[in-house]
């Protein structure tokens, strides 16, 4: 019983505080005295209870599954607590504890005495070197070859001299084209006004991926077929096949303008919607808009006797973003 | 007997209202789709008139002759006709004429010459997932993953917020301005199905994060850092701290 | 208690006096030095969150099928990776709003660097002797942009992997040395090997954030060293002694307020806004792209310089020499980054002004500066701004086309135009003042003359 009453005694008196405390007996203080501010005091505690309550909040939300919205309460009450607990903070600075604002001189610019003592020690260490300048001729070599040597193994992340992948793609001459889910394409398949993605034949998902594989298919009506000599035959019934992927920065041209009336509409193309570089496919896939500096590479196709699309032969120029050597490629057969 | 009776009523209602439908079109669609529907390809000089602008251009526009009521229902109930102006991008605005006035043009354009039905599409027996999928790889690159709606260079893929089901299914079929044209080779009708469950399904898409503030990425996000984080955080700055005193 | 305390601390590492000059540093009380803080706090609310996180993410690209619980992505090929992150972000406890805070974090941790940044350019605290710590903090500025672009392609979504195929095209367009450098870091080109997420992976876990770490650490070193600058507000400033607020008791409520603020604000930020919703995007592919795709806004002075530069790879007969994302992706960032290095430098050629410096001015006090400055500011922001025109296009139906020819040519007009009007306001402003002190005293004369 006595326990009960001590205890909600000292609960009273937690709260309600013992007045002011008096000043320690030393003679000199270090910080200004300044008078206590128990208005501030209790909106600081309710703040510090509030925190605590919030952040308990946040353990109830987090255990109790069921709850609607729970990323939002969790967030809601971490959040909440850490502001009352800053809020605490800056009261507490305002009016709470003292600010003193005191001048300091700065640190010296320079400490010469120190300087000279350091450039002495260094210069007189090295009194019974007679040969310096080999020396450090010495050290520079053990030094620098030991560093190159060290940074060696890091070639091994990957070939730095060699760039021929860059010139490798999955397809060969007779690949069939096929789509995602590894359906050949027939030339009858292949229709106006509409655009397909195909990969080679045989390659597994992970192949898929290389910037080499995916093409993108159109048909164009023959009379707006306008391939350069080069790229003459690369059609197949007016159906042509480009790289997938920009040449500008690699993103997949996933946008085919297709005009339902031409005369009033832009003309077809294709766009990459990264930065809008805009290619024509009824000339080789040169570009009409936007940074790319490259057309499309294009890959020849042809008809096989069962009405499959497939490939003729490799692509006619590099797949994929433009480097140093990208131009230096020829086709493979 | 009473079968008959409610085929020969049909065929009344259809021939009245395609009549009607005839007037509108003579009085809305001719000068710039020519008559019976053939197509304008060397425009003539046509001046302005309620539904488009003020002033004089030349009207051009497709045949429609075998675009069905498919086509029809499209363009007529999302506003997209009659164009306010010649060569713009057909876009979702005013629809001028009421249920009934639609029905009659609908029923003109179709018996002009044998094509597509209003479709009647199924999404609910579609799959979401598999729609994500489809959509991902035919539409994204230009309506934009979640259908927020998307640039290329010259036209405005929209969003699809306000797409209904039959007309999502529609503008598939059609590939309206310079959207593809997808046909049932392309995409089934079952994988239509899908599509539209899952575009649906985007209007109201999965933001359990939070405020979704666009579904479309890091430009809001940017946003949000200045002028709700940066600016609050300044704020504090400006109230721990001390401004600039002049002695 | 606190005397206990003291006192093992002392007899253990004789660190006394060094703690009580420390407790006794005096801090500058202007608000804007504490824009420095409120990044450092951002960063520590980044690597608790994203310790956590590293317990649930997997570095691995191996292909999986999705069977969890979030139904648009059933049955879908994704990588690992991805897989993870969708599990963060849907089954596991409190997993989203880590996440999310995270993210929120790396934003405005990169937001609070720049006003930072601003605040030391626009004052001249990067003046000798403080020209290395203003080095170390531009190179931090640095390595948090390649840090949180690393972050942030490490989820394989269908956004970022752009983002990433974009990030290797403006390596390989490196004159002479891009393929290679490439090559070498991919383990092949694009999209490389298997071993090149887990590469990611450690340099964004522990290569940069040591980096950044040892660098903030020596960085606030020298500060203290040093000393901060201040402003010259009362007689008690002057370039020998400096008047502030000690950091206890009076600094250190402050600082625990903003340290205890920056987290609030950034948890409220990841429960409550959605940040990068990667389960509405999809996984990665490499013939997959959406419409609508950005880099976070950091990066979108880089998306702006891509979109800008017009068709042209230069070329010398069949080598292509500079290949075009170059200019917008790599050339635009070194010359900015290049004047933010060189410009201490060059700035002491062309004033001569060689001399120590521990007072700032204010912006208006040196109109050279400010309108350099603001002329660059200028310059970033509009090709910043040239990057969204697409949502321009959306919003307020301006063709695309028509708008970046415009800023093509207004990116180098309107910078100039800003710095011009910049030093002009700097001058206003301070003969403005003048007059207004010539006015005091003559009043304040006029009104001794009629006691």
């Amino acid at each position: 019983m006595s326990r009960a009453r001590a205890f909600v005694v000292s609960s009273i008196v937690l709260l309600l505080g013992r007045g002011r405390r008096r000043p320690p007996r030393q003679a000199e203080r270090v910080l200004p005295e300044l008078p206590p501010d128990p208005g501030a005091e209790t909106v600081v505690l309710a703040l510090l209870f509030a925190a605590a309550l919030f952040a308990a909040g946040f353990i109830v939300v987090y255990a109790v599954d069921s709850l609607p919205d729970h990323t939002q309460l969790l967030g809601a009450a971490l959040g909440l607590s850490l502001l009352c607990i800053a809020a605490a903070m800056i009261i507490v600075a305002k009016r709470l504890i003292v600010t003193e604002e005191l001048v300091e001189p700065y640190p010296p610019e320079e400490h010469p005495g120190e300087q000279e003592l350091i450039v002495q020690l260094v210069a007189e260490s090295g009194d019974r070197i007679t040969r310096r300048r080999l020396f450090k001729l010495g050290l520079g070599a053990a030094g620098g070859t030991l560093g190159l040597a060290a940074l060696a193994p890091a070639l091994s992340f990957g070939p730095l001299f060699q760039t021929k992948y860059f010139r490798g793609t999955p397809w060969r001459k007779g690949t069939r084209l096929v789509d995602e889910s590894s359906r050949p394409y027939r030339a009858s398949d292949i229709e106006e006004n509409d655009f397909y993605t195909a990969f080679p034949e045989g390659t597994s998902l992970a192949a898929r991926e290389d910037l080499g594989a995916p093409i993108v298919l159109v048909r164009l009506p023959k009379s707006l077929l306008k391939l350069p000599p080069e790229l003459a035959g690369f059609d197949a019934e007016g159906i042509v096949a480009y790289s997938k992927i920009c040449t500008h920065a690699g993103c997949a041209i996933s946008t085919y303008r297709a005009p339902l009336f031409q005369p009033d509409e832009p003309r077809p193309a294709l766009v990459c919607p990264c930065h809008y570089s805009t290619f024509d496919p009824a000339d080789g896939g040169s570009v009409t808009f936007g940074p790319a500096g490259r057309r499309l590479p294009m890959l020849p196709l042809s008809i096989d006797s069962k009405g499959f699309l497939r490939a003729k032969g490799n692509f006619d120029d590099e797949v994929g973003p433009t480097w140093w050597g990208t131009r230096i490629w020829r086709p493979q057969p | 007997m009473k079968q008959h009776a409610s085929l020969a009523l049909t065929v009344a209602v259809v021939a009245l209202s395609s009549a009607q439908g005839k007037q509108l079109y003579g009085q809305y669609c001719v000068s710039c789709h020519g008559a019976n529907g053939q197509g304008v390809t060397h425009g003539r000089t046509i001046g302005g008139a309620p539904q488009r602008i003020q002033q004089q251009q030349t009207g051009v526009g497709p045949s429609l002759r075998g675009v069905g009521a498919l086509a029809a229902d499209f363009y007529l109930r999302t506003g997209y006709m009659p164009l306010h102006r010649v060569g713009d991008q057909p876009r979702r605005a005013r629809v001028l004429f009421d249920d009934a006035q639609i029905r009659s043009l609908v029923a003109y354009i179709a018996s002009l010459k044998k094509g597509p039905p209003i479709p009647k599409p199924h999404p609910e027996r579609g799959s979401l997932s598999a729609g994500l999928h489809l959509f991902t790889d035919h539409c994204a690159g230009c309506h934009q993953v979640v259908a927020q709606g998307g640039v290329v260079s010259g036209a405005l893929p929209p969003p699809l917020e306000n797409a209904t089901d039959v007309q999502i299914a529609e503008a598939v079929r059609i590939g309206p301005y310079v959207m593809p044209e997808f046909s049932t080779k392309a995409i089934t009708d079952h994988q239509l199905d899908s599509i539209i469950r899952y575009v649906d399904w985007a209007k109201h898409p999965d933001n359990h994060g939070g405020w979704s503030i666009g579904d479309i990425g890091p430009v809001p996000e940017g946003l949000v850092t200045w002028f709700l984080a940066a600016a609050l955080l300044v704020a504090i700055c400006v109230v721990v701290g001390k401004r600039l005193r002049h002695e | 208690m606190i005397r206990r305390a003291v006192r093992f601390v002392d007899t253990r590492t004789a660190t006394t006096p060094i703690v009580r000059k420390t407790l006794r540093y005096l801090f500058p009380d202007h608000w804007s030095f504490l824009l420095g803080e409120v990044a450092l706090y951002a960063f520590l609310v980044l690597v608790a969150t994203g310790i956590y996180l590293t317990f649930f993410f997997v570095d691995s690209t191996r292909d999986v099928v999705y069977h969890g619980p979030y139904v648009p992505l059933q049955g879908q090929h994704m990588s690992e990776a991805y897989r993870s992150v969708l599990n963060i972000s849907t089954t596991v406890k409190a997993g989203l709003l880590i996440r999310q805070t995270h993210h929120w974090a790396a934003n405005v941790f990169t937001a609070a660097i720049i006003l930072h940044l601003f605040r030391v350019f626009f004052t001249g605290a990067y003046r000798k002797p403080r020209g290395l710590i203003y080095a170390i903090g531009v190179t931090m500025l640095m390595v948090t942009l390649l840090e949180a672009y690393v972050g942030y392609s490490l989820v394989d979504d269908l956004l970022s992997g752009m983002g990433l195929v974009i990030g290797y095209s403006v390596g390989l367009s490196l004159p002479l040395v891009g393929g290679n450098l490439m090559s070498w870091l991919f383990h092949g080109p694009f999209p490389g090997q298997a071993s090149f997420w887990p590469r990611m992976y450690v340099a964004h876990v522990f290569l940069f954030p040591v980096l950044i770490g040892s660098l903030l650490t020596v960085h606030l070193l020298l500060v203290a060293m040093r000393h901060h600058t201040q402003f010259r507000q009362t007689t008690s400033e002057s370039e020998h002694a400096a008047r502030g607020v000690p950091t206890f008791p009076g600094q250190a409520p402050r600082s625990l307020g903003l340290l205890f603020g920056t987290a609030g604000i950034l948890f409220l930020l990841g429960g409550l806004v959605q940040i990068n919703p990667i389960w509405l995007w999809g996984p990665y592919h490499t013939y997959l792209s959406t419409n609508g795709a950005q880099p976070d806004w950091y990066l979108g002075w880089l998306i702006g310089g891509l979109r800008l530069v017009p068709s042209i790879d230069v070329t010398i007969g069949h080598y292509t020499l500079v290949p075009n994302p170059f200019w917008g992706g790599a050339a635009f960032p070194l010359v900015v980054f290049g004047f933010l290095y060189c410009w201490p430098a060059i700035e002491r050629k062309f004033t001569g002004d060689y001399a120590f410096h521990n007072l700032l001015e204010r912006p208006r006090d040196n109109p050279m500066r400010t309108a350099v400055g603001i002329g660059m500011v200028t310059w970033v922001l509009l090709v910043f701004i040239a990057g969204s025109s697409d949502r321009v296009y959306v919003w307020l139906n301006v063709s695309y086309t028509s708008q970046i020819d415009v800023y093509r040519v207004l990116v180098f007009v309107i910078p100039l135009l800003a710095a011009a009007i910049a030093h002009r306001v700097c001058e206003e402003l301070v003969a403005g003042e003048k007059v207004d002190e010539d006015g005091h005293r003559a009043e304040a004369e006029a009104r001794l003359a009629r006691t």
